[in-house]
């Protein structure tokens, strides 16, 4: 990536992102009130965290071992519903000594 | 309603921000970006999921179409929240003040403002929104700083092992976002099951893989959700957004669509 591609990018987002934010505030004064569209954006997160997780989640890391590794401690604290800071780290954790064992060997 | 009032209320979330956009730095220093770029970006943006998927579009090198396009896609429930949250400000706030509160617009600063009883003030919503906002740009200097100094000290393939550990932890955030309401809702888990389906399609069917960097995230998403919102509908006052009549300050249920 160049200086250009990174300016421009970040200044691509910046303008999407606030447009996003600050158009009703600035403009609309009525609700939405179609339960289909209210529905659309209450799920929607969900749906683009999911696709930017998997199956990128599994590649992320320095080998497909130990990124399977931190993928299941990932998803089996979340399950038993710890909070975003013990997930992250035991994750981290997972991958660092999987790839350390593999540097090792 | 002070600016006091307002920084007290946004300290927690500013304590939450600090380890998500750390990850957000790593994971972009990671990518092969200077130390200045996610605090560039973590400074004007002020948007955790979005920030990421575009990041990480930026050093893949793609069309600056789709980096909009995804941009609006993920950022697009903000209008909403803008909307709702601007029912419950009222009239009292000119233009300038709007203005300047729009930047501050997140799933955590609107699920406080919504849930504060008392009526809003133009300082209290400063308060709320600086303190917050200086937990996600402190955070982003500290992930990119600390990254910077593991690059100075470690080199080679420890370097790679050691940032893509550091690097699962956005990913693992996510995960632990997504999981416990999916665990809970049946319909949040289907939603999730499906797009994570959809992802794999993109990623691995050649020719679906070839197609220009981010539009999987637009179409996997939007069609999943799509489908998903015309299945499942959500009644009244389960969608975690206010009640649409006007009856003031709705209670969103906090962390719900918090996809921060």
């Amino acid at each position: 990536m160049t200086l250009q591609s990174m300016l421009l990018g970040c200044l691509i987002m910046f303008g999407v992102t606030y447009a996003t934010k600050g158009v009703t505030l600035l403009l609309a004064r009525r609700n939405i009130t179609n339960k289909y569209v209210r529905s659309f954006l209450y799920y929607l997160p969900y749906s683009v965290l999911a696709v930017m997780v998997f199956p990128g989640m599994l590649f992320s890391t320095a080998s497909l071992w130990s990124g399977i590794a931190g993928t299941a401690v990932a998803l089996l604290l979340s399950f038993f519903r710890r909070g975003l800071l013990t997930v992250s780290l035991a994750s981290i954790a997972a991958v660092f000594l999987t790839d350390m064992i593999f540097l090792l060997l | 309603m002070k600016f006091k009032n307002g920084a007290r209320d946004g300290l927690p979330i500013a304590l939450g921000y600090l380890s998500v956009a750390f990850a957000y730095a790593v994971q972009a220093a990671g990518m092969g970006f200077p130390p200045w770029f996610p605090v560039l970006v973590s400074f004007t943006n002020f948007t955790g999921t979005g920030q990421f998927a575009g990041t990480e579009l930026i050093a893949q090198g793609a069309n600056f179409a789709v980096l909009a396009a995804t941009m609006l896609v993920i950022n697009l429930r903000y209008a909403l929240m803008s909307l709702s949250l601007s029912q419950k400000m009222g009239d009292g706030f000119p233009l300038w003040q709007r203005a300047v509160l729009a930047f501050g617009v997140t799933d955590e600063n609107y699920a406080v403002a919504m849930r504060q009883p008392k009526k809003l003030t133009f300082l209290y919503l400063l308060g709320l929104m600086s303190c917050s906002f200086a937990g996600w740009v402190g955070g982003t200097a500290l992930g990119a700083g600390v990254s910077a100094a593991i690059g100075r000290l470690v080199g080679g393939e420890w370097y790679a092992a050691l940032m893509g550990a550091l690097g699962i932890a956005l990913y693992a955030m996510f995960v632990a976002i997504i999981l416990p309401p999916a665990r809970e809702d049946a319909r949040v888990l289907l939603l999730v099951a499906l797009s994570v389906g959809a992802s794999c399609l993109f990623a691995f069917v050649p020719a679906l893989a070839d197609l220009p960097e981010g539009i999987d995230i637009i179409v996997c998403s939007v069609a999943c959700t799509a489908l998903l919102s015309f299945l499942f509908p959500r009644g009244e006052g389960e969608d975690g957004l206010p009640a649409p009549d006007k009856t003031a300050g709705g209670t969103p249920g906090e962390g719900e669509g918090g996809a921060q």
